[in-house]
């Protein structure tokens, strides 16, 4: 029984795919996330890269270094200490970077909303945000699953530009 | 689009966390070397600001409050029994023992504690132990790694994942349970739960002796943690440090003895402490050493009560953990301190009630990791920087606790 | 268990006047002057009848802004003795100082830093006094009872 890669190469070796696909499949298959727990999520970030939830099987290797990872998983609360130095961190992170917003508290503040004079109400107030994963904490499946939807996102993205939103932005800009 | 954009300025991080060593005044040969809020140690948001001469350090400054969530603020403008889930959250790998003090505490305010039934105080002192097994096994595991031995912190998340697997089949969460009631439990135990637990016990006790094996018998870890960050006992009470930290400094000092609440006054364990077996008394290895001790006791704690709720005070029935929950938690004026041993140390709650509204008037968390936490200075003075880090391991701190 | 609080509150009447008992509290607990706070602890740490060598907690409360008086509370635990007592001192509202105990318990040092930093209350004479668990720059004290947070910090809006 040949291998998976093996079957693909029926042809002699060639593959024939877009430019797009490939860099899109190999940016999503070695997403390497910066370790960056906050809070309860972290551990629950902890587990998902143990054995149990094993999280190398799609690649990802957690990296120290800001300038050496991917994806920044912001897990945990967000202070307004903090947030001073996540804006830093998500500069110093080269692009193409994503950021995935993992449980309620950095998603919308989570059950610290409401009397929280030093939460940041969700860390979306302070970088961009690509995939929020619901859960306090999310389960190891949940943050997977998040991961996945990242890939789907990744799978979408083109190198060509998009020419309906230049002309919109046009318009906007003109009127 | 958002007319207010967060701006970023250099400045911001000197003005919100001012270093306490200015470039200025340093001598030729030191320097300032800052271990971040973001590193890849496991412990959490905790910032140090190390002055060293090369290597050998010189004076250490903690800063914290990179996760300061304003618990005692929440714990003021709810009633009691809605700050069970805040609670949990701020020792959030040890969420039993931190819920279990506090519904102690309110319980003694109402003067219910005589008439809770027997079942449900084995019930939480079983769940409270699985939880301290859990506590213990991620300092021993990720004290590990922060010393770069990667194997013993895969084993101990997959033993772990067990215990999250039970405490999830009885409480509904894997880690942030809101279990334990104010005057009894969310639900019974479900059906089944003793067989497994026991199926547990036989299948970990030799991971336990694997995990000493491996990690604590190490010649390496020896050579690293031996004769480091030596905490002499007179130095220890006086800043006020209690938990494993008190016992490996030779101190047989256990709040479960001491002040025997709960059903432990009826339960058989011993307190290990420190004896300098690999080093001085009061060293690295015997913090870790008396953390894997406390394992094995926890788990003969865990049989004994497994034994009296399969006996004597097996599930009927008619029997309701919700009982005796209160419908309005109101105590009488008055002023409370009521402490627990949490598997970090003391924890404590102080609790002021006036008598009016079913809202606490002060209630403030005397956290474990916060004290403990404030001897680094102190313990650090003079020793290399990798030394630094094996000492941080060993006090075992979680962020949630230390900032609240 | 009562004449162990006599002699305790005899013993405190030798450092300080105007002892009185705090009622309903637990454990036991005395209210003192906030002059004598200092006389009184050592008089505590180093007699051989009340021999308190572990400062565990602590607390400052505030009362409000019409009872106009801000408390702070010490518990004490002594280990050979197994006895606790809680010390208390009542400081006015508008400018609360008093004496730092962190020359004779270590634990005090961070302890007392955070009470200042979330009420505003001075500690004369402790080594080193700056906000520990806000941002140096934060305005206010917060879990004063009249404390209201601003509307931004560093553009970011606080509210939900």
């Amino acid at each position: 029984m040949k291998g998976l890669l093996d079957q693909q190469f029926e042809h002699g070796g060639v593959i024939i795919t877009k430019v797009d696909d490939l860099l899109n499949w190999s940016r999503l298959s070695s997403l390497f996330p910066m370790t960056f727990g906050l809070a309860c999520c972290a551990i629950e970030f902890m587990s998902t890269g143990s054995t149990v939830y094993d999280m190398d099987r799609f690649g990802m290797v957690p990296r120290a270094s800001p300038r050496q990872s991917d994806v920044m998983i912001v897990s945990g609360t967000v202070t307004f200490k903090m947030a001073d130095r996540i804006k830093q961190l998500y500069e110093q992170m080269s692009e193409p970077r994503y950021v995935i917003s993992m449980g309620s508290c950095s998603n919308c503040g989570g059950p610290y909303w409401q009397h929280g004079y030093h939460v940041v109400k969700g860390v979306d107030r302070i970088i961009p945000v690509d995939v929020y994963v619901p859960g306090c904490p999310p389960r190891p499946e949940a943050l997977l699953g998040g991961i996945l939807k990242l890939h789907e996102k990744i799978r979408n993205e083109s190198r060509m530009k998009p020419a309906a939103i230049e002309q919109l932005i046009e318009k906007e800009s003109h009127v | 689009m958002k007319q207010q954009q967060y701006l970023y300025k250099e400045d911001n991080l000197i003005d919100s966390e001012p270093n306490k060593f200015r470039e200025s005044e340093l001598k030729s040969e030191e320097m300032i070397i800052n271990l971040g809020p973001q590193h890849p140690s496991t412990h959490g948001v905790l910032r140090l600001e190390v002055l060293s001469d090369g290597e050998i350090i010189k004076e250490v400054v903690p800063h914290i409050g990179y996760l300061h969530r304003c618990f005692e603020k929440h714990a003021e403008s709810l009633p009691y029994n809605q700050t069970i889930p805040f609670v949990d959250r701020m020792d959030y790998v040890a969420a039993m023992n931190s819920e279990h003090a506090y519904a102690m505490g309110v319980e003694k305010m109402l003067g219910i504690s005589e008439q809770i039934p027997k079942r449900v105080e084995y019930i939480r002192v079983l769940v409270a132990e699985m939880n301290r097994i859990a506590s213990h096994l991620i300092a021993v595991g990720t004290y590990g790694l922060d010393l770069g031995s990667f194997t013993p912190f895969f084993w101990i998340m997959r033993d772990r994942e067990h215990i999250l697997r039970l405490l999830e089949w009885a409480s509904g969460a894997r880690m942030l349970y809101n279990y334990i009631w104010i005057g009894g439990l969310f639900y019974d135990l479900p059906v089944g739960f003793e067989q497994r637990c026991r199926e547990f016990i036989t299948y970990f006790r030799p991971k336990v002796a694997e995990l000493e094996t491996i990690l604590i018998d190490n010649k390496i870890f020896i050579n690293r943690t031996a004769n480091v960050g030596v905490l002499p006992l007179n130095l220890a009470i006086n800043s006020g440090i209690t938990g494993p930290m008190l016992r490996a400094s030779g101190l047989r000092f256990d709040l479960r003895r001491v002040d025997g609440y709960s059903v432990y006054p009826e339960l058989e364990f011993e307190i290990p402490i420190g004896e300098g077996k690999m080093g001085k008394v009061g060293d690295c290895w015997d913090r870790t050493w008396v953390r894997v001790k406390e394992i094995y006791e926890s788990l003969k704690i865990m049989e004994q009560c497994l034994a009296k709720l399969e006996g004597e005070h097996k599930r009927t029935r008619e029997f309701d953990p919700q009982a005796l929950v209160p419908k309005k938690i109101r105590p009488k004026a008055q002023e409370l301190y009521m402490r627990a041993e949490n598997p970090k140390g003391e924890l404590g709650y102080f609790f002021r009630a006036d008598g009016k509204s079913d809202v606490p008037f002060r209630c403030k968390a005397r956290a474990c990791s916060f004290v403990n936490l404030s001897i680094l200075p102190d313990l650090s003075r003079g020793v290399l920087i990798a030394d630094l880090i094996a000492i941080l391991g060993s006090i075992d701190i979680v962020l949630g606790e230390v900032d609240r | 268990m009562s004449d162990k609080k006599e002699e305790l509150i005899a013993l405190i009447r030798q450092a300080s006047d105007e002892v009185t008992e705090i009622a309903n509290s637990t454990p036991f607990g005395v209210n003192i002057k906030t002059e004598s706070l200092l006389s009184v602890c050592e008089l505590l740490y180093k007699n051989p009848a009340a021999y308190f060598d572990m400062l565990s907690c602590i607390t400052g409360i505030d009362n409000g802004v019409e009872a106009g008086t801000m408390e702070v509370i010490y518990h004490l635990y002594s280990i050979p003795l197994n006895q606790s007592i809680a010390l208390k001192v009542i400081l006015p509202r508008d400018n609360p100082e008093v004496e730092s105990v962190s020359s004779i318990w270590k634990s005090a040092n961070w302890l007392e830093r955070e009470v200042c930093d979330m009420f505003g209350i001075n500690f004369k004479n402790h080594p080193d006094l700056r906000r520990i668990l806000m941002p140096a720059d934060w305005k206010g004290y917060p879990l004063r009872k009249d404390y209201k947070h601003e509307e931004y910090y560093r553009n970011i809006k606080i509210e939900y």
